[in-house]
């Protein structure tokens, strides 16, 4: 005797939160009633093994058919093939975007394509993640990217009226879709150190301060991209490391706000210039946008190495960063303060993030 | 008389890609009603048409108005090819005649195709003129209102019950015409739906017609079946209760129902006996009905087949049988005592005039019901033959004549006039059609079927009648039998009332056990009673019920024609007989003495007949305790067997124990010492014997003054006898926290939360081994049931504690080899707290709502503290304890529910933006706890074939039925929605057909389901805000992410 067919529809569809979840970390059903059986589900209830299998089934179910709802999630609250309560629809749609950050670190900042998509094997051998959960999370990042990529106005909010995500996964999935677009690296091996919420706090710097839509919210533009004219401007601060007199001033600024402050006092003022040129420079080559893909690896290699083979603790960057980004104010003879300012400001709070084992 | 009907067509959405190239849709709609058809414009590339037409006005005769479906089409327009349907839409405008129910149809309706299924939503208005002329809703059936609910509606009072009215229709079923052959499936799917839309029209309006004829204004209990003979045709046909409703003013209380009808309820007898008495002497006398039935003898009666006019007719009628408590018994029994006869004469005449006194209702006005006699129920067995001229349905309808006349004499035959909770079923395999209807044999009182008397002398009663209720209780105070309460010269405390015998003890239709009534002492009552009504409101119960089957399977051979029909009709004996058995065993397992809401269902199939009886037992208090089952063996001589007998017996007493404790069964012990009982044998006992021939014995040995055995014996003579006791005991305990019932309501479960769930599992299952024995197959079907229970109880735990209510199993053999079962029911969370308060101050039958509760506390106060003496009260507890306890829970009702519960009840947060969907509950009762209904929309009643030829790519026959009753749902909630509802009340799936060929990679289904379209209210603005009011409040306050 075999069950043929075995179904359970219910008026209201309320999914089990942790079958639900086992079927977004794609597990097959039977890997599923696995790890229910041993979450002891069972317990307290008069039931066996094939009752978990055939409710394990129904839900699946019902996740699939609810699957191409969820790809656009406006439609789930005003489809009628589900009554699914509200607070409910919230929570399948949170979940379903939601992403592991050891996977969204292996394709952050890579090409959102069909080639990347093919590679996702490796990463699901390297990550530990199944195939098809990481699937269907590249699959959201590249949806998200589409939709978002047309639009014009502020990024997250774009996402989190499109796709009713909560303000967190909405400023994290702003992140995937800004760093996808500029494509920045970071999976060099010195990258690797980094998590991916420290990219996606840089991201939100950047966004909010680099991009068109940064300075003015009305501006008909997206903000995936880095404001052009600003990226020329940075330029401008090259005089702080080719005029000597003003390199020599903004160090003697520096050094007198800090002696006696810290401990790395010594290093800092030996490597004053290094620093200050490796900062700068980066900011030069912005215009160039392979040179943005750079941007990160850049400022490890340029800054927090130095740094950190000094042994500067983390206050004591806060400190350099301070003062080296105020002292350029009081030098005479440099006229670019906003844009050093609107430079600083995020690379100051991007190296502080970074600035970690 | 015709009418204007008016339709706008507003808008699309998501709907489906039908251009690759653009990836969007050129879409357009006609409109047809009759054999007009309307266009809109083509609203180009867009998946979100807005197309806002104008109004399509078609001026139609207003029976068309009842008959026709409005149907609406979504074509994609293409400019070289032919335009691409999208799906259509059948709106069934009956509701917007009725001046009573909807006025508009408005809203977001699924785009429906036979074989993609849901493809998008379209946003149509619709709406009636009637042109008013005084003659209004004369000749036509238009105004008549339907309900699929089997109680009085909830804001609606009865003032007559005019009584049973059916139709039936038939046509040739589109997918076995010629033409077939030559059109798509999609045509011959929708040929199907539009046929079955047209004939259900048709049904209704005719059955209205002959309500209209019978002065009544409504159509209760409405049940609409269809036959899908193949071959031999299609035939819909309906059953319901036609009654006068008056509708209460809006913004009564709902206790306002009970107020009334407790006013008229003192109505009584010598008035209305004048009233009635012209009528009752122009017709013929009770007794010239007298019993048709042939088959009198319990088991073996031959099986007359007789043959009707056609040549290929053939038909067996199904030999009856007599059983105890059941009583489908054909021997007539002798006229009872004087009493009774005078009795009888009175509820009789008012009956007489109709041909069948069969009611479909299962819940009644207090004071209706009088006396149950027993089940009464008949089966057929039929050959079909093609239907020759579908405009004379002459063959079925006297094939239904003829068994509701045979229900009708086993009505009398157990002393009853009267037929109620009756409902009739087929079931088909191939040219073989078994027949089945059952009921239940009652007395009613007449005072709600004669004609003018409530009208003209009602208001005269109630005034002389004002100080009956005083007097009565001073009288039973004294122990005198009040003669006046309701009317009848035998009359009863309405607690205890209806369990009294109808039928003469001294000539009793069946073997029973008689005692008085443990309640008033004054009647007699029999030992067990079944009865497919719900649990009467005023019925004190002791203890909680449970669900209690009987699942048989019996193997036959493959036959053809009137070979096959005998062999089945040879079997159904049998089967009926092993049904009741398997149910009076696993009630007295569970200590309990009453069966209702008994369904039994047989189901034919090639080389096998399914038997599924389902009911809700339960202790009723004024019936004597059920004794225990003792097993006796029949040649005690082996040591090791008489081992085995002991151990067995020890586990049925310990199941016994066990089982009171779990349903809360304590009966207060000696009883009889107290009150001095009449009774000699204080300890019942009742033999059931396994071998049929026996039970002849039986009968003539029946006197209730003789000495019986301690208990119920089961004797193990044979191996048929130990698989008995094993399937006695192998049914799974209910988890702890749920109770199940296919009645209403549980009767000791009073604070519902407004927590429920209603759910349809549907399960096929493939049996592998050919060759089966029956006692195999019979283990296999017990699983199937068991098992689907066990899932249920599963998937539901989140709802404990939680009642099963309405579980509704149907089965069916699809193809050989294979079972199908279906089940459908409710979910409802009840509050743990109040609950065991309520339990301890007492148990009352179903107190289902507060009205009814508040009621049987109005009456007990009106006919004052006359029920109160501790000696016919088994729990002892005083009124006033009750009415207390009650009110407490009520109150309770109100503090914010459980956290479980109110997690998935409750929207705490709200999505930022989208239209929000109306939350349309659904639920197979008649009511929503919590909640007062403030207005029936109208009947709902679709029909949808799902047809697929990519089976393996929709997930399989699961995955294809799964998203199938998705769908169906959706398209109930829909349309729901559009009349302006927010629940369907008494919602049932009536058919669930499904055919697959997985070697063809393709699967049919068909489903109809109807229901009550409702609008409901809080009863308290304290309580939980529903769903439904939150998304309202999202959708009126704006959405506050989306600026």
């Amino acid at each position: 005797m075999s069950v043929e067919l075995d179904v359970f529809v219910v008026n209201t569809t309320i999914m089990d939160e942790e079958v639900y979840q086992l079927w977004l970390d794609g597990y097959t059903v039977n890997d599923a009633v696995k790890v229910r059986m041993e979450g002891g589900v069972l317990e307290g209830c008069e039931a066996s093994a094939e009752v978990l299998h055939s409710d394990t089934m129904d839900q699946y179910r019902t996740f699939q058919m609810c699957e191409r709802l969820l790809h656009s999630p406006v439609k789930l609250a005003n489809q009628l093939l589900f009554q699914i309560p509200p607070h409910r629809q919230v929570m399948l749609i949170e979940r379903y975007y939601a992403f592991d950050s050891v996977f969204v670190r292996e394709v952050l900042g890579k090409k959102l394509s069909k080639g990347t998509k093919k590679d996702l094997d490796d990463v699901s051998a390297k990550t530990g993640v199944t195939l098809k959960s990481c699937r269907r999370q590249f699959d959201n990042f590249k949806r998200v990217f589409k939709v978002v990529e047309e639009l014009k106005g502020p990024l997250v909010e774009n996402i989190r009226q499109h796709f009713l995500l909560s303000d967190k996964l909405a400023r994290d999935y702003a992140a995937i879709v800004f760093f996808a677009n500029n494509r920045f690296e970071t999976g060099k091996k010195k990258l690797h150190y980094l998590t991916f919420q420290d990219f996606a706090f840089c991201a939100g710097q950047l966004i909010s301060n680099w991009t068109v839509g940064a300075l003015d919210n009305m501006v008909e533009d997206m903000d995936v991209d880095l404001e052009k004219e600003f990226l020329q401007d940075l330029k401008e601060l090259k005089i702080l490391i080719t005029d000597r007199d003003l390199l020599d001033q903004h160090k003697s600024l520096v050094c007198t706000a800090l002696r006696g402050k810290t401990k790395a006092f010594n290093e800092m003022e030996a490597n004053f210039k290094n620093l200050s040129r490796g900062l700068v420079n980066i900011a030069a080559k912005l215009t160039n946008t392979k040179e943005v893909r750079d941007f990160f690896i850049d400022l490890v290699e340029k800054f927090i190495e130095p740094c950190r083979s000094d042994k500067w603790t983390a206050g004591d960057m806060r400190l350099y960063l301070t003062h080296y980004t105020n002292s350029a104010h009081v030098l005479d003879t440099f006229k670019h303060q906003v844009v050093w300012d609107r430079y600083m400001g995020v690379i100051k709070s991007c190296i502080l993030k970074m600035y970690h084992d | 008389m015709p009418g204007k009907l008016k339709a706008k067509i507003v808008a699309g959405r998501h709907l489906p890609v039908m251009d690759r190239a653009s990836d969007l849709t050129d879409a357009f709609v006609e409109v047809k009603f009759g054999n007009t058809t309307f266009k809109t414009d083509v609203f180009p590339k867009s998946l979100n048409p807005q197309w806002n037409s104008e109004w399509f006005k078609f001026e139609v005769d207003d029976e068309d108005l009842q008959d026709e479906p409005l149907q609406i089409t979504v074509l994609d327009h293409d400019t070289y090819s032919a335009n691409d349907a999208i799906g259509k839409v059948y709106i069934d405008i009956d509701p917007l005649l009725s001046c009573e129910a909807a006025t508009v149809i408005s809203g977001w309706l699924p785009i429906y195709d036979t074989i993609h299924g849901i493809r998008g939503e379209i946003n149509v208005l619709v709406k009636v003129d009637l042109f008013n002329d005084l003659n209004r809703f004369r000749q036509s059936s238009c105004g008549v209102k339907f309900f699929c609910t089997t109680s009085i509606p909830r804001c609606y009072r009865v003032a007559l019950v005019h009584g049973f009215v059916e139709e039936l229709v038939v046509n040739e079923d589109p997918e076995y015409q010629w033409i077939d052959r030559i059109r798509t499936p999609r045509a011959s799917n929708e040929a199907r739906q539009r046929l079955i839309s047209l004939m259900s029209g048709e049904l209704q309006r005719k059955i209205g017609l002959k309500v209209l004829e019978m002065g009544g204004n409504a159509v209760v209990g409405y049940l609409q079946c269809f036959d899908l003979e193949g071959e031999s045709g299609l035939v819909v046909r309906a059953i319901g209760t036609a009654c006068t409703l008056d509708k209460l003013s809006p913004g009564t209380a709902p206790n306002t129902t009970t107020h009334t009808n407790t006013h008229t309820l003192p109505n009584t007898a010598p008035t209305s006996n004048a009233c009635n008495s012209p009528s009752k002497d122009s017709k013929e006398s009770p007794l010239a009905h007298g019993c048709r039935s042939t088959h009198n003898s319990p088991v073996h009666s031959t099986c007359s087949s007789q043959r009707l006019s056609h040549s290929q007719n053939f038909s067996v009628s199904v030999p009856t049988l007599v059983f105890t408590g059941m009583g489908s018994g054909g021997s007539v029994g002798k006229e009872a005592g004087p009493l009774k006869t005078l009795l009888r004469q009175h509820t009789q005449s008012a009956l007489e005039q109709r041909e069948f006194p069969i009611f479909t209702l299962t819940c009644f006005p207090p004071g209706f019901l009088v006396h149950v006699g027993g089940v009464v129920s008949t089966r057929s067995v039929k050959l079909l033959d093609r239907i020759h001229n579908p405009d004379e349905p002459e063959t079925r309808d006297a094939w239904w004549e003829e068994i509701r006349q045979e229900i009708k004499s086993h009505a009398k035959a157990l002393g009853c006039h009267a037929v109620v909770g009756y409902s009739e079923s087929t079931s088909i395999c191939e040219e073989v059609c078994i027949l089945s209807a059952s009921g239940t044999a009652a007395m009613l009182n007449p005072r709600f079927m004669r004609e003018g008397c409530l009208d003209t002398g009602g208001s005269d009663h109630r005034l002389s009648r004002q100080p009956h209720p005083g007097m009565v209780g001073s009288e039973r105070g004294e122990g005198e039998v009040s003669s006046t309460w309701l009317g009848f010269e035998d009359a009863s405390p309405p607690s205890c009332g209806f369990v009294h015998i109808p039928y003469d003890e001294f000539n009793m239709p069946f073997p029973a056990q008689l005692t008085y009534c443990y309640h008033c002492r004054r009647q007699k009552v029999p030992d067990v009673l079944f009865t497919t009504i719900d649990l009467p409101a005023e019925a004190e119960v002791t203890g909680k019920g449970c669900l209690i089957q009987a699942r048989l399977c019996r193997t036959k051979k493959k036959a053809q024609g009137e070979v096959n029909a005998t062999s089945i009709s040879n079997l159904l004996p049998f089967m009926e007989y092993e049904l009741h058995t398997q149910l009076m065993n696993k009630l007295k397992l569970r200590s309990m003495n009453a069966l209702f809401g008994l369904r039994i269902q047989i189901s034919v199939g090639e080389n096998m007949l399914l038997g599924l009886a389902s009911a809700t037992g339960v202790y009723l208090s004024a019936l004597p305790a059920p004794g225990g089952i003792q097993i006796a063996g029949k040649t005690p001589s082996d040591l090791s067997y008489d081992q085995h007998i002991s151990t067995m017996q020890k586990r049925i007493d310990d199941t016994i124990a066990k089982n009171k404790e779990l349903y809360n069964i304590h009966p207060p012990e000696c009883i009889e010492e107290v009150v001095g009982s009449p009774i000699p044998d204080r300890q019942r006992s009742s033999r059931l014997f396994r071998s049929t021939s026996e039970s002849s014995d039986e009968l003539s040995e029946l006197d209730l003054s003789h000495g019986k055995k301690d208990a119920f014996v089961l004797e193990i003579d044979d191996t048929d006898a130990v698989e008995d006791i094993q399937s006695l005991l192998t049914d799974a305990p209910i988890p702890a926290g749920f109770y199940s019932c296919n009645t209403e309501v549980m009767p000791g479960i009073h604070n519902w939360t407004s927590g429920l769930q209603m759910f349809t599992s549907v399960r096929v299952y493939r049996l592998s081994n050919a060759n089966l024995t029956n006692q195999g197959l019979n283990k296999i079907f017990t699983d199937l049931c068991e098992n689907l229970l066990k899932s249920l109880y599963f998937k539901l735990r989140s709802m404990i504690p939680c009642c099963l209510c309405h579980l509704n199993f149907t089965v069916a053999v699809p193809e050989e080899e294979l079972i199908q079962v279906a089940v459908t029911a409710v979910a409802m969370s009840f509050d743990k707290e109040t609950q065991q308060a309520a339990d301890k101050a007492l148990t009352r039958g179903s107190g289902e709502n507060e009205e009814q509760l508040q009621f049987s506390m109005e009456m007990c106060g009106e006919s004052t503290i006359s029920n109160n003496q501790p000696t016919a009260k088994p729990s002892g507890v005083p009124e006033s304890a009750m009415v207390h306890s009650s009110r407490v829970s009520s109150s309770e009702r109100c503090s914010p529910l459980p956290e479980g519960r109110s997690r998935s009840l409750r929207s705490t947060r709200s999505l930022p933006c989208g239209a929000p969907v109306t939350v349309v509950k659904m639920t197979p009762l008649s009511f929503l706890p919590g909640t007062r209904i403030v207005k029936y929309l109208g009947i709902i009643n679709m029909f949808f074939i799902r047809e697929t030829t990519s089976l393996r790519e929709e997930g399989g026959v699961s995955g294809f039925l799964h998203s199938f009753i998705a769908e169906v749902f959706a398209m109930v909630r829909a349309h729901v929605a559009a009349l302006g509802g927010n629940a369907l009340v008494s919602y049932s799936m009536k058919e669930c057909v499904f055919m697959e060929n997985p070697n063809k990679n393709q699967a049919q289904c068909l489903i109809n389901v109807s229901g009550d379209a409702v609008i409901f209210i809080r009863e308290s603005d304290q309580e939980a805000i529903p769903p439904l009011l939150t998304s309202r409040q999202t959708s009126s306050t704006g959405a506050d992410g989306t600026t």
